[in-house]
């Protein structure tokens, strides 16, 4: 039982991440009907903003000490971060606050970025068939990719959580199970509330702002609502913003779950994007439905129980074609996805 | 008076042959003019580094690039001449290879067995490489072995660790100097009996992949050998990024050690996750649960970061070695790039070196004279002690360090500390031992 619980607060922390990235990538899809193929660079940006954070922070005064040596013999450079020499223990504060300090760049430079890739690039496909769509913003998804890697190198770049957060909780105690069976990360946990914060922030942002419900009324009928007056362009410009830093905030604060590397966001993409599927085109609730749903599964098939049921029958294991098979099956019992319109995608 | 005639289809005809025969690939035709694939024939030898540029393991392939850049450099005369001066044959002058002058070419594995076989075959057929050697992969090892097999060039074999490399799938033009699996396991087992005890519980997490299950395999056994009880083995996907549903299930299984037989970003993120989980910090058994890493790299350790601390694991050299091979060896790579040389770039340094100076004793170009040559080498001075080619399957025989994440690195390069210099005679095995057999080395292949 502890085994199935600790395969479900898994599958919940996987999901968030799948949730986060598909959330947005449906937002797109909803607003501008663009398969944005690129949603996982801009994960990965996010990502790679955090660690330029950590290397801005750990920029330092160097001093030469006679007495240690280097590899080479000649006197090594002792370095002390400047952060610490100007604010002392604040400094070390920051350092230590990396992460989730790095939100506070992450989300004005991500909107930044969705602007202008949106004005810039994307804008010119819209009444391109979906085929362009996918080319071009894969396209410049690799293009991202490669930068990152020329600029921070092909290896995983190390990120520290903050001290408060390393370690693990004994949340088993909490539900009646021995102590010590159920044992969760506390950085994941604090990723899984992050992810429920940010989701229920771009609900409650389309459900109860003017704002939201233009942008809701422009995904039923963009027509429509053009005629009456609204530049609704320009509110589906500000949304690719918004699925953008809500991509960005994901992958900084993802670098405290696994260490960023470059293919990060094309490790999420394809994944993000059959979760978009599975949960239906262009529905939110759907997503984010669909992220939690094939996380847990996904969890629940790694399990070594699992894996050996199906090598005992002469069958490779399933835990990485799980979420494939479930979109098949989608895909052929209810195309539209599970919350997807009607209409959409089933013609 | 000849009856010779010029009619449209006699010209067609000709033209069809003339041409097929001017399209013809050069390699197909080399071997009537030249004795064996790619004989140089101008002031010149190319050889090939076959390394991955993109992809995952591009930091490694740059390193491995780096140092054959200096491998050149120093046999061509220049540079302070790295570890020929410490090379226990005096064969190579700093005059080339064969009084030639070594130029190279590069071409890009990234890291996958296709693309690598490809850009050895346009190294091999446009290039004139007559030796192609580097990779930071066993399956890709592998599938450039083969290719050089068939094309008759040797394959001095770059970062590979899987048994089957010099096991099944050896191949008598190929050489591989790096260590294996059953070495790194038959180094840390002893080690890891000494630290943490003969009654223990293993759960292993594997790459599925040909390296993953050679070394799972190796360091299973002998770990058991020394009484410590296989819980489980997980194959896990080459391509998995997240292992926390992997990890989980070990928190309650019984086990008090974890043993990651992975590599680059598996090995990365699977012991991040066991970090994460608390397992350096759990009591099982009664005892302190322990994790193992058994093939590590600096580059790994550097994105491992501070998780590595602690932890045990083999390596086949590290630049802390103070013998006077690997001195001359950091000190010329330090000099030029300012960082020390990763065992990737010491690994292909040597086989450079051990493939020029092949060459010299055996006076030609020749891939089975330079089989020869090689088979049953002895050397020493390269930075890993007395050191033995084998010539039944072409594996170096030499001894293997047990390393250690260091608690307190003095810096960012100084991140594993040396526990242990496992004997080579510790290291040792049958040529037909089970986890090597199957293949056959063959015969060499020149091309002719």
């Amino acid at each position: 039982m502890d085994a199935i619980f600790l395969q479900i607060l898994n599958g919940l922390d996987k999901g968030s991440a799948y949730a986060l990235i598909a959330l947005g990538l449906t937002l797109i899809f909803g607003t501008l009907g663009v398969v944005n193929f690129a949603h996982g660079a801009l994960f990965m940006i996010g990502a790679f903003v955090a660690v330029t954070l950590s290397k801005v922070l750990a920029i330092s005064k160097v001093v030469l000490d006679p007495e240690r040596l280097d590899f080479l013999g000649n006197p090594a450079k002792i370095k002390t971060p400047y952060v610490i020499e100007w604010f002392g223990s604040f400094g070390e504060w920051m350092i230590d606050y990396t992460i989730p300090l790095s939100l506070l760049l992450t989300i004005p430079i991500m909107i930044i970025i969705g602007v202008v890739m949106e004005r810039g690039l994307i804008r010119h496909f819209y009444k391109r068939p979906h085929a362009d769509q996918i080319l071009v913003t894969f396209g410049l998804a690799i293009v991202l990719q490669e930068l990152i890697k020329i600029f921070f190198g092909s290896e995983a770049v190390p990120m520290q959580t903050p001290d408060t957060f390393t370690g693990a909780l004994d949340i088993g105690i909490w539900f009646g199970f021995n102590p010590g069976s159920v044992i969760y990360p506390y950085w994941r946990l604090v990723y899984f509330f992050f992810a429920a914060v940010v989701i229920g922030g771009v609900f409650s942002f389309l459900r109860f702002t003017t704002f939201g419900m233009v942008v809701r009324a422009g995904m039923a009928d963009r027509e429509t609502v053009g005629l009456l007056g609204i530049n609704i362009d320009k509110k589906f410009t500000i949304m690719f913003g918004v699925a953008a830093a809500v991509a960005g905030t994901a992958g900084a604060m993802y670098t405290g779950v696994n260490q960023p590397v470059f293919h990060m966001g094309m490790d999420f993409l394809v994944l993000s994007f059959v979760v978009v599927v599975v949960g239906g085109m262009g529905s939110l609730p759907g997503a984010v439905a669909a992220g939690f749903l094939l996380g847990v599964l996904e969890s629940f098939a790694s399990m070594p129980g699992v894996k050996n049921a199906f090598e005992a029958i002469g069958l490779p294991s399933i835990d990485q074609i799980i979420i494939y098979l479930v979109a098949v099956i989608i895909l052929l019992v209810r195309p539209r996805g599970l919350m997807g319109k009607v209409g959409v995608m089933e013609e | 008076m000849s009856n010779f005639k010029v009619n449209r289809r006699g010209l067609l005809k000709s033209g069809a042959v003339i041409g097929a025969g001017v399209a013809m690939p050069t390699i197909f035709t080399a071997s009537s003019a030249a004795a064996y694939t790619n004989e140089p024939t101008g002031g010149t030898v190319t050889l090939g580094f076959n390394v991955p540029q993109t992809g995952a393991y591009a930091d490694e392939g740059a390193d491995e690039l780096r140092a054959y850049q200096l491998a050149v450099q120093h046999l061509n005369g220049e540079g302070d001449g790295g570890m020929m001066n410490t090379f226990s044959s005096s064969e190579l002058q700093g005059n080339g290879i064969l009084g030639k002058q070594v130029v190279f070419v590069t071409g890009d594995t990234q890291t996958k067995s296709d693309a690598a076989r490809a850009s050895a075959q346009s190294m091999i057929q446009k290039d004139g490489a007559v030796m192609i050697t580097g990779g930071s992969s066993s399956g890709v090892a592998i599938a450039v072995q083969g290719l050089c097999q068939e094309a008759g060039v040797i394959f001095m074999a770059g970062l590979t660790h899987s048994n089957d490399t010099t096991g099944k799938d050896k191949k008598a033009n190929g050489f591989r100097h790096f260590f294996n699996g059953y070495m790194s396991a038959a180094a840390l087992a002893p080690v890891l009996e000494a630290r943490y005890g003969s009654d223990r519980n293993a759960y292993h997490l594997t790459a599925d992949y040909t390296w993953g299950w050679t070394q799972q395999e190796s360091i299973a056994a002998a770990t058991e050998a020394v009484g410590w009880n296989t819980v489980a083995n997980v194959l896990t996907p080459l391509t998995a990024t997240d292992f926390s549903s992997y990890i989980a299930p070990v928190l309650n299984s019984g086990a008090d050690v974890l043993v990651l037989n992975h590599y680059g970003g598996n090995m990365i993120n699977s012991l991040t996750s066991a970090v994460q989980f608390g397992l350096r910090d759990k009591m099982v058994n009664g005892k302190q649960f322990e994790i193992v890493v058994p093939l590590y790299s600096r580059l790994m350790a550097r994105g491992a970061g501070e998780n590595v601390k602690g932890i045990l694991g083999s390596t086949n050299w590290h630049w802390s070695l103070q013998d006077e091979g690997s001195k001359a060896f950091v000190q010329s790579f330090g000099q030029a790039y300012g960082f020390p040389p990763s065992q990737a770039a010491h690994t292909v340094y040597c086989q450079t070196l051990l493939y020029a100076d092949a060459c010299q004793r055996a006076g030609t170009f020749n891939p089975c004279g330079i089989a020869e040559a090689l088979e049953g080498f002895d050397f020493d001075g390269l930075g890993n002690g007395p050191t033995h080619y084998r010539g039944s399957d072409h594996q170096c025989f030499k001894d293997v360090l047990v390393v250690q994440g260091k608690e307190n690195p003095t810096s960012e390069f100084d991140l594993l500390e040396v526990v242990e210099v496992t004997p080579r005679a510790q290291v040792e095995y049958a040529v037909d031992h089970p986890m090597f057999a199957g293949g056959a080395l063959g015969s060499c292949n020149d091309g002719s």
